[in-house]
């Protein structure tokens, strides 16, 4: 349940409710309510005010900043180019560094600051794709493929199935940056997240709630839906729907003949095998402690190129829509 | 190559028959020849290439990627073409353009076991991941795409706008690129003659008798002998042996060859001779013995005494020159009785009709069959004509009732295709003595159907939830789980520790409810064996 910080008596992403929490990211398998101190962005923040109301003893901090957490630990939050808000966690202790990523990417994306590289003795990485068929490519091509399939089928709406945090934000940004200004339509479970990217500085254009729309007008029409509501009963009240979705495990046929997807996009908000290969090549730790998701490949990475590594078995972080 | 590479692309995520008629039906109006040709063959498994194997691949990938890297990317996808498709290192700076169809298979058709590693890599280089996925598929022959060649006959059909019954008729005279049948369909030349040739004709096939109720006045009722269904071709002094899938079996039963010698096409089931279906009188041996002749592509001399082989005819389709397969079955049957008579009783006998008054008798007589150790009975429309396929209303299979026992589940792994990353593959026991004495599971049987969608996603939950041990792509369980598992029937195995052998093993429903030491012994599973070898 998360990573404990035993000189400090704090917990990184705690799946129960704590004392002391620092919190990494917003998405819910690492952002949970009901601790009485949380530690994390301002972003972040938001977003868990969004989730689970305002929370008590909040303590806001900037990219940069540090913390000095009990026992003689400090904590500075430091960019993870995953979604908004989030951010690796730096730890200093009795001289000793450890960097904690939490999810992170190395593509750009428009909708949050790019990951930096912090060197350190101890270096606790994601492996959501940890394995070396993942390789994501650019996302311009996937981009592409979305704006093609909707020439080709202008009388179908082309679903397009993003988690709401993060993927759907960046989607929608990367079509604007690909020349698309059209209404983007929404499912209602999108429509907070986008709000509060907008009232953070990212720019997402005309956005309109599906809700509204009379089914005529999302005939060739682009629509954000969460993953699960491909195949649900909403979907059908959109013209013959083109199911795609935005997801790194898009890359393996069977994960999109599984979830029923005509259009896979490979968009993902996580680092693919060369981004994590080449990031402990760059970080350069005494040691790689491999957290959630696929730690057996990456742990055999480590032991050909003769690095120090362990895999910690974290449970509880679910990826499956990523 | 690249357009043949879009097409198995949107084959695999397209999910209505109609559209995957639709997108084939495409792509051979619009492709040129022989390219079109050649995607036909390789959607029909039409093509082989003998100096590619599955292996040549991993082989490739062995130089060129950690032998575990490969291991856990092969068992996360579950497919070795799209693993090695997406791990293949894209070459630095420029190579050739992709190549086409028609090269592919010219420079794979040339290769030898030698030179395929070298060939294969140099075409890879010129790829794409999709294309290296296709040309993998292609250069192995296995595509398990969800495509029948079937179902690629009736898009030929459609594209064409031709009768699909015409294309079957006259598509096993034919070798790939197909050129003959493309002109055929477009109008630019007559029908391929096939009377001449002793060519594969498909199968009539029967549905499984369900909730339709069928009355003796229009059925006749005869015996499902398990063996394996055969046609028998002769044409101008020539005898070839076909299986169900349309393969030449005739040199791993050459007595059964030589013993046709007038000219016809038979349909029958490949037996050996015996007393276990049937007793005596039945004089068919178990599944097991005839196991025993399958796949060898010699046969020698023991094998031949031991294990003699024999057809049982069930129908007629052409009789010397004459074709009667639009003929009622009753008046095909009478055909068969007068053929029979011309043909070696040691090698030729007929499917008796079982004669029973009702359905009622017939049922009667059907519970009866599990003594006789006999699969169960067909039924088959009187007027009935022999079409390929399976058609509604024609003829109908009745099994008996499976045989069911209550085992544990001991071993998961993930299935591929549709099912890759799922624990789909199910190996489970029953106990070798009392459990409350100490005794141990010893594996019984592996199945990995019998389970809606639904299941299948909470056994994965409970494999991942219950695993005590890895062995490679396998895990241990707990073996806490209780499968009822049905099957038709089993023998006994020198193969297995458990000393038996489960035919058609299925999971017929997950048992929450029971505990693991309630299960089935080893014993129970014994009493049921009804041929101990």
């Amino acid at each position: 349940m998360g990573i404990r910080i035993v000189p400090a008596d704090a917990w990184i992403d705690p799946a129960r409710p704590v004392q002391s929490a620092l919190v990494t990211h917003g998405h819910a398998d690492h952002a949970r309510g009901g601790h009485r101190r949380t530690i994390a962005t301002h972003a972040t923040l938001a977003i868990m005010a969004v989730r689970y109301g305002v929370t008590e003893g909040a303590h806001q901090v900037s990219y940069g900043e540090s913390v000095n957490l009990r026992g003689g630990v400090t904590a500075t939050f430091i960019t993870a180019g995953h979604v908004l808000g989030s951010a690796q966690i730096l730890l200093e202790y009795a001289g000793e560094r450890v960097v904690v990523t939490g999810d992170y990417k190395r593509r750009p994306d428009p909708t949050c600051s790019p990951f930096e590289v912090t060197p350190c003795d101890i270096f606790i990485t994601e492996a959501t794709f940890g394995l070396p068929v993942f390789r994501h490519p650019p996302i311009a091509g996937e981009i592409g493929k979305l704006l093609d399939a909707r020439q080709t089928f202008s009388d179908r709406s082309i679903l397009v199935g993003a988690y709401a945090l993060g993927k759907a934000q960046r989607v929608i940004a990367e079509l604007r940056a690909a020349g698309f200004h059209e209404p983007i339509w929404l499912h209602g479970a999108m429509e907070r997240m986008c709000r509060l990217y907008e009232e953070q500085g990212v720019a997402l254009g005309d956005l309109r709630l599906v809700a509204d729309a009379p089914k005529a007008a999302l005939a060739g029409a682009i629509v954000i839906c969460p993953p699960s509501a491909l195949n649900d009963r909403w979907s059908r009240r959109m013209p013959e729907p083109l199911t795609a979705m935005a997801s790194g495990w898009m890359r393996v046929r069977q994960r999109a003949v599984q979830r029923n997807v005509e259009l896979p996009l490979v968009i993902s908000d996580h680092a693919d095998w060369e981004e994590l290969t080449t990031t402990i090549a760059q970080v350069n730790p005494a040691e790689t402690w491999i957290t959630h998701g696929r730690e057996e490949a990456l742990l055999r990475w480590c032991q050909l190129n003769q690095r120090s590594a362990r895999a910690l078995a974290l449970v509880g972080y679910e990826d499956e829509d990523d | 190559m690249e357009s043949f590479a879009t097409l198995l692309d949107t084959l695999v995520l397209t999910r209505s028959r109609n559209g995957k008629l639709s997108l084939i039906a495409r792509y051979l109006r619009e492709s040129p020849d022989p390219d079109r040709g050649w995607a036909l063959a390789a959607l029909t498994d039409g093509l082989d290439f003998p100096a590619v194997k599955a292996g040549t691949i991993r082989a490739l990938m062995a130089e060129r990627v950690d032998e575990v890297l490969w291991a856990l990317s092969r068992d996360y996808v579950g497919d070795t073409a799209e693993t090695a498709s997406l791990l293949w290192p894209q070459p630095e700076g420029g190579v050739a353009p992709p190549p086409g169809m028609g090269e592919v298979v010219d420079t794979l058709r040339r290769t030898t076991r030698a030179t395929a590693p070298t060939v294969l890599a140099g075409l890879l280089d010129r790829l794409d991941s999709s294309g290296r996925y296709a040309l993998l598929k292609l250069a192995t022959g296995a595509m398990r795409i969800g495509i029948s060649a079937r179902l690629a006959k009736v898009a030929f059909a459609q594209a064409f706008e031709v009768a699909v019954d015409d294309v079957e008729e006259v598509w096993h005279g034919q070798d790939p690129p197909y050129l003959p049948l493309f002109d055929w369909a477009m109008g630019k030349a007559l029908l391929p003659r096939t009377d001449l040739l002793p060519v594969f004709r498909p199968f009539m096939l029967a549905h499984p008798l369900e909730e339709t109720l069928v009355s003796l006045d229009e059925y006749v009722a005869e015996w499902k002998w398990d063996g394996i269904r055969v046609q028998l071709v002769h044409v101008e002094g020539e005898t070839r042996l076909y299986s169900r899938g349309g393969d030449d079996i005739s040199s791993t039963f050459p007595e059964v060859a030589a013993a046709l010698t007038a000219g016809g096409v038979l349909d029958g089931e490949l037996l050996v001779r015996g007393t276990h279906q049937g007793g005596e009188k039945g004089g068919a041996a178990s599944f097991n013995a005839l196991q025993q002749r399958l796949g060898r592509k010699t046969v020698s001399k023991t094998m031949l005494a031991d294990y003699p082989a024999f057809v049982r005819l069930y129908d007629i389709l052409i009789d010397g020159g004459e074709d009667l397969r639009a003929l009622p079955w009753d008046q095909r049957r009478a055909r068969l009785e007068l053929f029979a008579k011309r043909l070696d009783p040691q090698r030729f006998d007929l499917s008796c009709v079982i004669e029973a008054k009702d359905m009622d008798e017939l049922a009667e007589i059907r519970a009866k069959a599990r003594d006789d150790a006999i699969e169960g009975i067909m039924l088959k429309r009187r007027d009935s004509p022999y079409v390929a396929g399976r058609r509604t209303g024609l003829w109908y299979k009745w099994k008996r009732d499976p045989l069911l026992v209550d085992c544990v589940l001991m071993y998961a792994q993930r299935g591929s295709g549709k099912r890759s990353s799922f624990y789909s593959d199910f190996t489970f026991g029953c106990w070798d003595g009392d459990p409350d004495a100490g005794a141990e599971l010893l594996p019984v049987g592996k199945a990995y159907f019998g389970f809606t969608d639904d299941e299948l996603k909470w056994l994965d939950h409970h494999v991942r939830q219950h695993t005590t041990a890895r062995f490679g792509p396998v895990r241990e369980t707990d073996k806490s789980l209780v499968f009822e598992v049905a099957f038709d029937s089993i023998h006994a195995s020198k193969r297995h520790k458990s000393g038996v052998a489960m035919r058609f093993p299925r999971i017929s429903r997950i048992r929450r409810d029971k505990p693991a030491h309630e299960a089935d012994r080893l014993d129970t599973l014994k009493a049921l064996i009804s041929d101990p070898v």
